[in-house]
């Protein structure tokens, strides 16, 4: 053409294209890799540092101020009955909730007003729900700092990601059955009893487990509502007070001795293990339904 | 029997299962308002003591003197250095999650296979389900000592920075998964259109799909800022507990989290004003995550309606 250097301008702005687009693909994939590599040696850390620390002591001995003795009894036995109860309260409400969000009031103004007060909910940071837990519960009604107030709190905390988790369950159950159904003459709540949830159950399942998994995790609202308490005997009832395998964890960590860091470590390698399970349990089951939903 | 019978029996039925069916729904409606009543449970409870708490203490003192001094014996009640620490800290995330986050989701979006995309998601998305008491242990005990103080030796052992870093992995998936969502929802259209003009992978990925994904990207943004403002145990662990206005990254600050956690765990008994203080700090800290969420939602609203 007329103009060689505009070819020659073209030409190089072509080939540094080329370059770019090979490269952005592997740019991005760094990204992937930092995130990857920074949980990988977050695991190794702990792993090195805590796992000789491993033993059964951990599990079945009280906090105690010599590190070779100290466990987390107190704390996992306070876990358990905290996050029990909280999801034996959060569950059927979440359930209930998806339930009326999506087979009663589909799109009314008024589901509209209570889901977007689910997400409202969902945005509220978790340690607010503690000091409303301490304010509320344990003061205004007098529950004090005990297990029940820690498993409300944990309840309502868990309640917008159980319900958002149950709403796509039922969501995902196709509308010719529901039609079928109501054809036949069916009431809604027969709708729901004998077609809608014996399907959606399983996936309500996950939803719940990973609530579980939420609430174990949490520290900072069981913090403020129960303190940072040291227990050496076994939750008598609900109205024990109490603490959790996170903040024994946040004690341990907090002590300048390396025994109680290691002994931390161990204690976080304990945690990440049942939340692992929790989540593979989840992954699988979820595995499971998309295949048989394939088969159907 | 008679068909007379036979037709009442039926309607009893009918009227039976009716009254079930009114039952139930009114069942699944009050567990329905349990969210909304939670929430007015947790505005007016944070409301009525923050009230106490600004009958002693102005509230033009706590929005701008200079000083958080509630646990000395000279007490003073300028939340601007909590303010001050959290911003900082959740400003560092944010330029951590941010990039990261938007590349993870590009990535995930225009690039992955759906069998690598099913293995790289789970696992980023792993990030968000770690407890923060174990990010806040790795924040001390790795990432400042063995990463940080290579590079800045002046630093303290409790500092913002590493504080925001923490902070800033643990909201990646915030920010990767919405973005994800927003880019997955451009339409394949835009795509094709871009591809037949001659356009590359690159230029499609970069110039047609994150614009068009801006408002669900930024929102993601403004999410994973709120988030990062309420993160707790991050702060307490490997921030530090000191009220002190500075912005020198490498020393300890104490967010507005931190010290609703540093009251918890000392003993203020109930009705003394650094119990209060407590109850006023949240409830600042509540207004503007709920500012944000609102801007957030909002935006994710609206960019859903687009498409």
């Amino acid at each position: 053409m007329g103009y060689p250097i505009l070819t020659e301008i073209r030409r190089s702005r072509v080939r540094l294209k080329k370059v770019l687009d090979r490269l952005l693909p592997v740019i991005l994939s760094i990204a992937v890799f930092l995130a990857v590599a920074i949980l990988a040696s977050l695991l190794l850390t702990v792993i090195i540092s805590g796992g000789h620390r491993l033993s059964w002591n951990l599990i079945t001995n009280y906090p105690s101020a010599n590190p070779n003795e100290a466990g987390m009894r107190s704390a996992i036995l306070g876990s358990i009955y905290t996050v029990g109860l909280s999801t034996l309260i959060c569950i059927p409400i979440s359930m209930a909730t998806a339930i009326y969000l999506v087979e009663y009031s589909r799109g009314g103004k008024l589901s509209s007003i209570l889901s977007y007060n689910i997400s409202n909910l969902a945005g509220v940071p978790s340690i607010i729900f503690g000091v409303v837990g301490l304010g509320f519960l344990a003061y205004w009604l007098g529950m004090g700092r005990t297990i029940i107030t820690g498993a409300f709190t944990l309840a309502i905390l868990t309640l917008p990601l159980v319900t958002v988790t149950s709403v796509e369950a039922l969501k995902a159950i196709p509308d010719d059955l529901r039609h079928g159904a109501y054809a036949l003459g069916a009431t809604t709540f027969q709708v729901v009893r004998y077609v809608v949830l014996p399907r959606a159950l399983p996936m309500m399942l996950t939803g719940g487990i990973l609530g579980i998994s939420r609430a174990l995790g949490e520290a900072a609202p069981i913090l403020v509502v129960s303190g940072l308490i040291f227990i050496r005997e076994d939750p008598t009832s609900l109205f024990s007070k109490f603490t959790v395998i996170p903040l024994q964890l946040y004690n341990w960590i907090s002590r300048p001795q390396q025994a109680f860091i290691e002994l931390s470590s161990a204690g976080i390698i304990i945690l990440l293990l049942v939340l692992l399970i929790l989540n593979g349990i989840v992954i699988g089951l979820r595995y499971f339904l998309i295949k048989r939903a394939g088969q159907l | 029997m008679t068909v007379d019978a036979r037709v009442e029996a039926l309607i009893r039925h009918i009227e039976k299962r009716r009254r079930i069916n009114k039952f139930f729904y009114f069942l699944f409606f009050s567990a329905t308002l349990v969210s909304t009543i939670s929430l007015i449970v947790i505005f007016v409870t944070l409301s009525y003591e923050s009230l106490n708490f600004f009958t002693q203490v102005s509230i033009i003192e706590f929005l701008t003197h200079t000083k958080w001094t509630a646990l000395f014996a000279e007490k003073h009640f300028g939340v601007l250095p909590l303010l001050n620490a959290t911003l900082i800290t959740s400003l560092i995330a944010i330029l951590v999650a941010a990039p990261l986050g938007v590349m993870i989701a590009l990535f995930l979006s225009e690039y992955a296979s759906p069998n690598l995309r099913s293995i790289v998601k789970p696992m980023v998305e792993t990030l968000a389900g770690i407890p923060t008491v174990v990010y806040g242990y790795f924040a001390l005990y790795f990432i400042t000592p063995r990463i940080l103080r290579g590079v800045w030796e002046g630093l303290q052992i409790h500092n913002a920075l590493a504080v925001g870093l923490m902070i800033g992995v643990l909201i990646i998936p915030i920010v990767a998964s919405i973005s994800d969502d927003a880019m997955k929802a451009v339409p394949l259209d835009l795509r094709h259109a871009a591809y037949a003009l001659g356009a590359r992978k690159c230029d499609v990925a970069l110039r047609v799909v994150l614009p068009a994904a801006l408002s669900g990207v930024s929102a993601s943004i403004i999410l994973a800022f709120a988030r990062a403002m309420g993160e707790t145990m991050i702060a307490a662990i490997a921030g530090g507990f000191r009220s002190v206005l500075t912005f020198n990254v490498g020393e300890a600050m104490e967010t507005m989290t931190a010290y609703i956690a540093q009251v918890a765990t000392g003993d203020a008994p109930h009705g003394t004003i650094e119990f209060q203080s407590l109850f006023a700090v949240a409830l600042f800290l509540l207004l503007i995550t709920a500012a944000l969420n609102y801007v957030g939602i909002k935006v994710v609203r609206k960019w859903a309606i687009r498409y």
